[in-house]
């Protein structure tokens, strides 16, 4: 089927060219890391880890979502997501390759990268997390591929994918847990050691990834004639709306645990996002940011009315992406380590090199996504049009 | 699968290209060096002891097994603070690279890199660990 | 299979005349498990103890050179460059004021002097540390005699120790240290880092090695930092706590912190 990847209009061409380049550019600055050191990004000794661990973080929700079409479709036989599940589980391979390509960039050995399975420790939640996430990645890609594979041959899904996906459902809910707990179970950081932690991560997940998969499918409707369907997009939209709530009531009770009680550690972290510490205010405009986006978001979403507005439902998706891309793969990583455990306010901003190799990830993940996608849609459009059509599709692309 | 056979020359293509350092290395080969033992502290010993085959183990096996002896070594002193080797010939040595090795072979330039360069091995031990040239000196 | 030293050789002359890679036969001899052949013992002078614990006395330090001595023995026994930035610095022992050593405990009438008194503080070589239970690779692990160990062969660089230390004992080696070190000037027996590894106080393991004092303890004015066994009553370190009131950092997150202060100088009647 990967040879549906190798045919494709100029478009398509110059699209994968051009990211190809940009993954020629991270790769390039990646070099030039890798013989200075990670000393060339905006880390240091108080605030250790950086914008890669923070995109790692925030793609594993946008992994793990992928839960929210599978349930529906797997487990309720909710047929209307039947077009459009193939695109959650691609998203969430090209998602777990890129949290693996932000571990791999973000560490200082290596070269050393095997010394995680020479010598594991099972008391490490990085060891589970390396574990989770590479079976997470197994699980997609498999059950994804065989399913569009049964349906190019235009047979029933295999059977040995049933069990697989019952599987991929607490699968993905465990992948999120266990990056929540790489926070969560530190003693000296006050702002991550939270009981809600993992369920504020799950929350926020599933209304950032269900938000930019309704925007790749309104995307995929317009470039190609790949249809997800209104209804399959009206879903996503509730889908959005429920889990944007939560998450945004998960983060109000801890903030409320912090300031009534009033506990000096609680409320640092908090108040150097959104007011700033000691004349330290670097994130304060960005948080600020999130929060009135995220407050847009809201108040569109919460009315059918403008829900039901394709155009209105993109932008309130939009709001919603970014209001959580910046909580959750920015602020929530680097506020950790601000105050730092000896009370001291070290700020933190991404160098340009380490902004290149981020760009670099994330060409290399939508590569990957676009690889995939390229291959579902010609089989399902494919499968769609009749012969004689078929031919005028393939030469569409 | 229609460019199969246009995937596997590209294959072929890339596979040939990414193995070419390793291609052409063959016929530069060189007469195999002789390691040098020519260091104060060997001759010390050897005059102490009376007797010329004074490393930690034989000859032969440390040609071949040093490596894994230092392995061992390392593991040993970080890994179990057990510092005190035992030779097969019951002769106590400190475990330290720097402070044993390299105390003995302090020409590491004619002995361990003469050998490693012939060999095409670069150990990145050196990155940390403080090699004799550098006593005195040159960074 | 158990193979003896005997054996052992054999089985290396042989492929040493075989012909160098033939050598892999004595696998078990690689990183795996231990071959019996191989034979180490910890050497006779070690420093022995359940759990090794430090005692500060900030009075007894009566100038800032006295501090200074102490820092400069650790970092050049250790070979510790100095960036001279905060962005890049790595530091096993260094000094800060009672507000950041220990924070939340700080009042605000406590009597200037007090104020600005700069504490030592270094790895707590805790009881139940936190840096070891999360480190992917035990690279970072507990002795039987407490010492919070790095084994800096096998660090990744992940840094999850750092994130998780309440009490910012650890350095990471941002850049290359070599270029912040004075090549002219190091301990030839002792190795330097690189660049992408963790490192910290190790209370001197390998001059424990030695039956040494850590270096810290040897250069500090009388009494100023007592180093020993918290588990034996006779030790130096009990003694110490047995005669004046101590405290210790943070030690309501249940790491077990085993550096104890000295807090208001001088010693009480109590002991
Ligand atoms: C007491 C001094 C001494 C110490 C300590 C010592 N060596 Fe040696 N080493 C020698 C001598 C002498 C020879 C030559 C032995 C012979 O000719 O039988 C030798 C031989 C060798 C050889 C084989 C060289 C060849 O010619 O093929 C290697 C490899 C080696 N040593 C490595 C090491 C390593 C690694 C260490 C530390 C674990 C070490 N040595 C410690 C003295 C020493
Ligand atoms: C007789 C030649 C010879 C001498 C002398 C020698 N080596 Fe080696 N060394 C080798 C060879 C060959 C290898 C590669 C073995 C392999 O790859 O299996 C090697 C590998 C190593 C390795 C492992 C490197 C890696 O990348 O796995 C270390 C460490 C090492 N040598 C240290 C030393 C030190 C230290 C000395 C000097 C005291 C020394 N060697 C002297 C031949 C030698
Ligand atoms: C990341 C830096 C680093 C690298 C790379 C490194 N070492 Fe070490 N090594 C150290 C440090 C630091 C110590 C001392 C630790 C201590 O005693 O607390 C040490 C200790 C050792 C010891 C035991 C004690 C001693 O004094 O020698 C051995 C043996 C050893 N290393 C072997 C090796 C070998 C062989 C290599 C290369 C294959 C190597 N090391 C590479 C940093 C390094």
């Amino acid at each position: 089927m990967l040879d549906k990847a190798l045919t494709g209009s100029k478009l398509y061409w110059a699209w994968v060219l051009f990211l190809l380049v940009l993954v020629g550019i991270g790769t390039a600055a990646y070099i030039k890391q890798f013989n200075y050191g990670l000393g060339i990004t905006g880390m240091s000794r108080d605030v250790s880890w950086g914008f890669y661990i923070a995109q790692f973080t925030f793609l594993v929700g946008v992994a793990a979502s992928a839960v929210m079409l599978v349930i529906p479709y797997y487990l309720h036989n909710y047929k209307t997501f039947g077009r459009i599940v193939i695109l959650g589980e691609f998203l969430a391979v090209s998602a777990v390759t890129m949290c693996i390509l932000f571990i791999f960039v973000d560490m200082g050995q290596p070269m050393r990268i095997m010394n995680v399975v020479l010598h594991p420790r099972p008391n490490s939640v990085m060891f589970w997390d390396s574990l989770v996430l590479s079976g997470y990645l197994a699980l997609n890609l498999l059950i994804g591929w065989a399913n569009l594979h049964a349906e190019k041959m235009g047979v029933p899904h295999p059977s040995w994918t049933k069990p697989l996906t019952y599987l991929s459902v607490p699968w993905a809910v465990s992948i999120h847990t266990v990056t929540a707990f790489l926070y969560a179970g530190l003693p000296g950081r006050a702002f991550w050691l939270s009981a809600v932690m993992a369920a504020r991560f799950l929350a926020s997940a599933f209304a950032a990834g269900p938000a930019l998969l309704l925007l790749l499918a309104l995307l995929v409707r317009k470039i190609t004639r790949f249809d997800a369907g209104k209804e399959a997009i009206q879903t996503l939209g509730k889908i959005v709306t429920y889990a944007m709530f939560v998450n945004v009531f998960l983060l109000g009770l801890e903030f409320f645990t912090a300031f009534y009680s009033h506990i000096p550690e609680h409320m640092a972290s908090f108040k150097y996002l959104y007011m700033g510490l000691d004349g330290h205010n670097k994130l304060v405009p960005l948080m600020w940011t999130s929060s009135v986006l995220a407050v847009v978001s809201m108040s569109m979403l919460v009315f059918p009315q403008i829900r039901r507005k394709e155009k209105l439902l993109a932008v309130a998706c939009v709001a919603t992406f970014i209001s959580l891309w910046i909580d959750k793969g920015f602020g929530l990583v680097i506020g950790g380590f601000i105050p730092s455990p000896m009370d001291h306010v070290t700020e933190y901003w991404p160098t340009g090199i380490e902004l290149l190799i981020t760009m670099g990830v994330y060409a290399a993940g939508i590569l990957v996504l676009t690889v995939l996608y390229k291959v579902a849609i010609s089989v399902k459009v494919a499968n769609e049009y009749p012969a004689p059509l078929k031919g005028a599709v393939e030469e569409a692309h | 699968m229609y460019n199969g056979g246009k995937i596997i020359i590209g294959l072929a293509i890339f596979l040939g290209i990414a193995t070419l350092p390793f291609f052409s290395n063959i016929g530069t080969a060189v007469k195999r060096p002789e390691p040098s033992l020519d260091t104060p502290v060997i001759k010390e010993v050897q005059a102490q002891l009376g007797r010329k085959d004074v490393c930690v183990e034989p000859k032969a096996f440390m040609q071949a097994n040093h490596m894994r002896l230092l392995n061992e070594w390392r593991d040993s002193a970080l890994r179990q603070n057990k510092r005190l080797y035992i030779s097969s010939d019951g002769r106590k040595f400190t475990i330290s690279l720097q402070n044993t090795c390299m105390h003995c072979h302090s020409n590491k330039k004619e002995f361990c890199d003469r050998c490693h360069n012939y060999m095409a091995v670069k150990p990145y031990c050196w990155d940390c660990h403080i090699a004799p040239k550098e006593r005195g000196g040159q960074s | 299979m158990k193979i003896d030293r005997r054996q052992f050789f054999k089985v290396a002359g042989w492929g040493a005349a075989a012909g160098v890679t033939a050598m892999n036969v004595v696998g078990r001899f690689g990183s795996g498990g231990r071959a019996q052949a191989f034979e180490s013992m910890e050497t006779p002078e070690t420093v022995k103890a359940k759990q090794f614990a430090m005692v500060v006395d900030m009075s007894k330090f009566k100038t800032k050179d006295d501090i200074q001595k102490v820092i400069y023995a650790c970092h050049h026994t250790h070979n510790v460059p100095n960036w001279g930035n905060p962005k890049d610095e790595v530091k096993w022992i260094w000094t800060d004021t009672y507000k950041h050593v220990f924070p939340g405990q700080e009042s605000p009438f406590l009597d200037e002097a007090f104020k600005e008194m700069p504490f030592l503080v270094m790895c707590n070589h805790c009881d139940h540390p936190a840096c070891t239970r999360v480190c992917p690779t035990k690279a970072t692990f507990k002795r039987p005699d407490g010492i919070v160990m790095m084994d800096y062969h096998r660090c990744i660089g992940c840094r999850f120790c750092m994130a998780a230390c309440p009490f910012g004992a650890r350095s990471f080696n941002w850049r290359d240290p070599r270029l912040a070190l004075n090549m002219n000037d190091l301990n030839m027996e002792y190795p330097t880092r690189t660049k992408g590894v963790v490192e910290k106080c190790t209370f001197c393991d390998e001059r424990i090695a030695q039956g040494k004092q850590p270096a810290c303890v040897e250069a500090a004015p009388a009494g100023g930092l007592v180093f020993g066994d918290i588990d034996d009553p006779n030790s130096d370190v009990r003694k110490a706590l047995a005669r004046t009131y101590t405290i210790r950092r943070k030690p309501e997150l249940g790491t077990g912190p085993n550096i104890y202060y000295v807090i208001g100088g001088g010693e009480t009647n109590a002991g």
